[in-house]
This record gives C-alpha cells, sequence and structure tokens, in this order.
C-alpha cells in the first residue's frame, strides 16, 4: 500500500502533502496536551509495532503481496489522533531510510494508511464494541472488525488514487502518464488482496496484540480511564 | 523510555526477530513496482513515472536490506533484521521527542 514515486501526478502527491502538514500538525498536538508523560513509552512501541510488522509481507497468490499495518491497535490504545501520529513517524522513516514508499507520495501514503486507516478503524470498532469490556467477546470482536475494515478502506482510497491517474493523466498519445491501470482494475485487485488476505492477518495481529496488552497490562485496556477517549471524541477528552 | 512496559519491548525483540519470515513472500506489492520490474509486470514504463521514479536519492537500507550483504538468504536475513532494528530506534527516537513535551 506504499506508494512509490512516479505513480502519483505531482498535481495529486504535492497536495497530499499540503493536506497531511497540518493533519500532523493537529495530531502532535493531541499527542502533546491530551497523552501522559508515561503513555508515551506505549506510543513508541505502538508505532514500532506499526514499523515491524509492515515488514511482515504476505504472499498474494498471482505473485504480489500485502501486509497488515497495526495502525487500529495504535487507535485502540490510545485514541486515532495517537494513532495518526506514530504510524505517520513510521512511514515517513521507511519513505527516507528504507525507499519504502515515495517521498512525493509520503503525504498519500500518510493520509491512507495512517490517518483513513486509524480513523475509519477506530470508529468502527466503537460502534461495534459499545459499551462493552476491551478484552471481552464483542470488544474483541469489534476490533477485529475495526481493524478489518480500518485496513480496506486504506486499500480502497489508495487504489482511487492510484486508478485517478489513469483517468486524469495521460500523453498526447493516450498512454498514461502514471499509474497505468484503471479505476476498475486498481480497486478490483487492491481490495481483492486486503479483503482476502490481508483484512483478516490485519484482525488477528490486532486481536493478538491486543490480547497480549491486556494480559501484560492491564492498566492499558482498562475501560474509560481518563486520559483513553471514553466518547468517541478522540484522545483529547477527558473522561 | 524502555524501564516501563519492558514486555512491550520483549514481544517487539521477537518480532524483529522473526521479521524475516517477510522475505518468504517474493512478489511485489500491486503498484509498487519498481522501474526494473515495470518491463516485465506492465509491460511499459510511464514517461511521468520514469521522470519522478528515482525523486529520492538517499535511500540507506533500500527495501530492508544492507547493501553489499545480497549474497543468498543468510545475508538477506541478516540485512533485514538489522533493518528492522534500525528502523524501531529511529521510530523510537523521533516518538521520544514527545516524551518531553508531554505533561506527567
Amino acid at each position: 500500500m506504499h506508494i512509490p514515486d512516479g505513480y502519483l501526478s505531482p498535481q495529486t502527491a504535492i497536495p497530499m502533502i499540503a493536506v497531511m502538514v497540518p493533519v500532523l500538525g493537529v495530531a502532535a498536538n493531541k499527542v502533546k496536551n491530551d497523552l501522559k508523560k508515561k503513555q508515551i513509552p506505549v506510543l513508541a512501541a505502538g508505532a514500532a509495532f506499526s514499523f515491524v510488522i509492515m515488514m511482515f509481507n504476505l504472499p498474494v497468490p498471482g505473485g504480489s503481496s500485502a501486509h497488515a499495518v497495526g495502525a487500529v491497535l495504535l487507535a485502540i490504545l490510545l485514541g486515532p489522533w495517537a494513532a495518526c501520529l506514530g504510524v505517520s513517524v513510521a512511514l515517513i522513516i521507511q519513505a527516507l531510510v528504507f525507499g519504502d514508499g515515495g517521498i512525493l507520495a509520503v503525504g498519500a501514503n500518510c493520509f491512507n494508511i495512517a490517518f483513513v486507516m486509524s480513523f475509519a478503524g477506530y470508529y468502527t470498532y466503537k460502534l461495534i464494541k459499545g459499551a462493552a469490556d476491551k478484552l471481552s467477546g464483542r470488544g474483541m470482536a469489534a476490533a477485529f472488525i475495526g481493524s478489518y475494515v480500518g485496513l480496506n478502506i486504506a486499500a480502497l482510497t489508495t487504489a482511487l488514487m492510484f486508478g485517478a491517474q489513469y483517468h486524469l493523466f495521460q500523453a498526447a498519445d493516450g498512454t498514461p502518464l502514471y499509474f497505468m491501470y484503471s479505476i476498475k482494475v486498481a480497486v478490483a485487485t487492491m481490495m481483492s488482496e486486503h479483503i482476502i488476505l490481508a483484512g483478516p492477518v490485519e484482525g488477528l495481529v490486532t486481536v493478538i496484540a491486543l490480547w497480549f496488552v491486556g494480559k501484560n497490562y492491564p492498566a492499558l485496556l482498562a475501560d474509560s480511564p481518563k486520559w483513553i477517549a471514553g466518547n468517541g471524541k478522540g484522545v483529547g477528552s477527558h473522561a | 523510555m524502555l524501564k516501563t512496559y519492558k514486555n512491550l519491548w520483549w514481544g517487539l525483540l521477537v518480532l524483529i526477530i522473526l521479521s524475516p519470515l517477510g522475505l518468504l513472500a517474493t512478489g511485489t506489492a500491486f503498484g509498487e513496482w519498481g522501474l526494473d520490474e515495470l518491463a516485465d509486470e506492465v509491460g511499459f514504463i510511464p514517461a511521468g513515472l520514469a521522470k519522478f521514479a528515482d525523486f529520492w536519492q538517499y535511500v540507506l537500507l533500500p527495501d530492508y536490506s544492507v547493501p553489499g550483504m545480497n549474497a543468498g538468504f543468510g545475508q538477506a536475513t541478516a540485512g533485514y533484521i538489522i533493518s528492522a532494528v534500525v528502523g524501531v530506534l529511529l521510530v523510537v527516537l523521533v516518538i521520544s521527542i514527545f516524551y518531553r513535551l508531554a505533561r506527567d
């Protein structure tokens, strides 16, 4: 899902950077003001977890590959804004140091994989979990479905960005200038990989990691402690 | 940073050691083909794509590998683990800025 440089037109990539600068500014402020000092190590470990889990490439039949992200796990633990910041840090380092995802495309990648996934997944989770405990059957089902949905909506926005290039940017002779397949092909391919393979893996990874965190540090999963969003307003809401 | 939540860091270390499992999936993800793969995967290289593909020239550990360590699966595995360690350290370094900024 990491879009490399060259696959997006500058007319797409640059505005996405312009969008993500204020979004990450807000996220940084939320983390600074609403998280406590002792929660920062959880954010660091969570962002590092996201970095490493993205290295576990899953073979997709037909010769492609996909991977889980861990963004919704972070959102469940610390709220969607902190998740957006943590995953963005991982994505920016992946682009700069490891060439995984482009530099021009880094705004688009942070938008899809950090912002869209964290928020879409988190609110799906909240909706399903309701008032149930995080570690209850319903809480775990909500974590599975929320992270599944979050990853798939991120795959969808990525596919739409890809496919839009084909329709909007062509050379005079009609050949595509950037991404080279239609929206239909991009959505069908990206979604089948993530609906069938990467999505269920994301769900499993999220549930197992939540169980691990809850078993070792139950306080991190305590229902609605003061510093976790208890009312769907993100980390900013002090109960 | 590392003293609290020690078991989270131990868990992370286990994942880092297991990370070379990710090398078993040799296929490139959809829409992430390099210039060298496009001819096979797509059949041509779009003009705009060729222009911007190498925009960033300062990748130190390309595709989670250590340059020069390409001889066989053993070296690729070592390079992958080194990359995971470097990545984790950089992520923790950046996030730890917020340790100073956040309140008690």
